[in-house]
């Protein structure tokens, strides 16, 4: 890809600018010295469940039950994160094994 | 000084998760920005400033299809779409955090998001430091990684595949922990089940923004009942 060093210089800094603006947005529009909305502060107690769940199907996204290996993987991986998590509650521990057993069984 | 010290000393442990996810996927993109010829200098400038992974893995694709300003502002807006979410989680969080209120702002990813979600600032640590760290030492394995690819990419190969659930993983614990801690289930539920639903009908690619408004939609068309609940 051929672009000057100026047009690299805007594309990014546009971008930058974008993704500033999605983080800064809501502390503008609802600044500290000002009472939050009762809405807004309902949405901010319930909202970090919700999204907890998106991210967690956003990084499932592209698996597919109807081709092999059938998100088994995933499947296989997930249970033993939550089963593990459950019983030792050690983040470190839930992460590293079920890291490690899913790089092996898309290996398989 | 020693306040920081042990604050960061606090915060270290917590992100090792997203030290090994940040170094992989990282890397992935210094990788696949030296491998289409952009300058290293690009790829440190977008980890610093950008700081959001899959929008930077985006801008990739959108400079081999060509030079569209205006079109890659607004991807840039519907792809950080959801950290108008994250933004509003957090009014209450971020408040009374003084002058480094704008770095945790602006440092806020999806998984130091998640991280802060669930973390508890031991008693005796600042809980505006704890927070301060945890976000800056993410911001650092980041910057590190994509640098690290870019320098590394056309050296070294070796099969990192499947490394990238690292942060699956986190999610999933986080997902659990919060569980555990609410009384209420309903909104978890409401997350899963609005993605899933998206997912199905707008496909891989376009689900997260109709996903974000069926969440909004169902929260507050149910508000009366989760309220009951408690929302705690």
């Amino acid at each position: 890809m051929n672009y000057t060093n100026t047009q690299l210089f805007l594309f990014f800094g546009l971008v930058s600018l974008g993704t500033v603006l999605t983080r800064v947005l809501p502390f503008i529009l609802f600044p500290e010295n000002k009472k939050i909305p009762k809405y807004i502060k309902y949405l901010s107690d319930v909202l970090p469940y919700t999204i907890i769940g998106m991210l967690v199907v956003y990084c499932l996204k592209d698996i597919s039950f109807t081709v092999a290996p059938y998100a088994l993987p995933e499947i296989i991986s997930i249970a033993v994160i939550a089963v593990l998590h459950l019983w030792k509650k050690n983040t470190l521990l839930s992460i590293g094994i079920g890291s490690l057993l899913y790089i092996i069984l898309i290996r398989l | 000084m020693k306040n920081h010290k042990a604050a960061i000393k606090a915060a270290l442990p917590h992100t090792i998760p997203i030290l090994s996810g940040y170094i992989v996927l990282g890397s992935a993109y210094g990788i696949l920005m030296n491998s289409k010829g952009i300058p290293l200098f690009w790829t440190l400038f977008s980890s610093v400033l950008i700081y959001a992974g899959s929008m930077q893995f985006v801008t990739v694709a959108l400079l081999a299809t060509g030079f569209d300003l205006i079109g890659a502002f607004m991807m840039t807006l519907m792809v950080n779409a959801r950290h108008l979410f994250y933004g509003i989680s957090f009014l209450q969080k971020y408040s009374n955090m003084g002058p480094i209120k704008p770095y945790l702002i602006l440092s806020l990813t999806d998984e130091t998001f998640s991280l802060l979600c669930s973390v508890k600032t031991p008693t005796g640590i600042s809980e505006k430091w704890f927070y301060f760290y945890i976000s800056l030492l993410n911001h650092i394995y980041w910057i590190t990684g994509s640098v690290l690819g870019g320098i590394i990419g056309g050296l070294l190969r070796f099969d990192t595949h499947g490394l990238e659930f690292v942060l699956t993983a986190l999610f999933v614990v986080i997902f659990i922990s919060q569980w555990k801690a609410a009384k209420n289930h309903i909104p978890a539920i409401v997350g899963v089940l609005s993605a899933v639903v998206c997912r199905l009908i707008f496909g891989a690619s376009d689900f997260i923004i109709p996903s974000m408004i069926l969440i909004l939609l169902s929260v507050t068309l149910i508000r009366g009942p989760i309220e009951r609940r408690g929302t705690k």
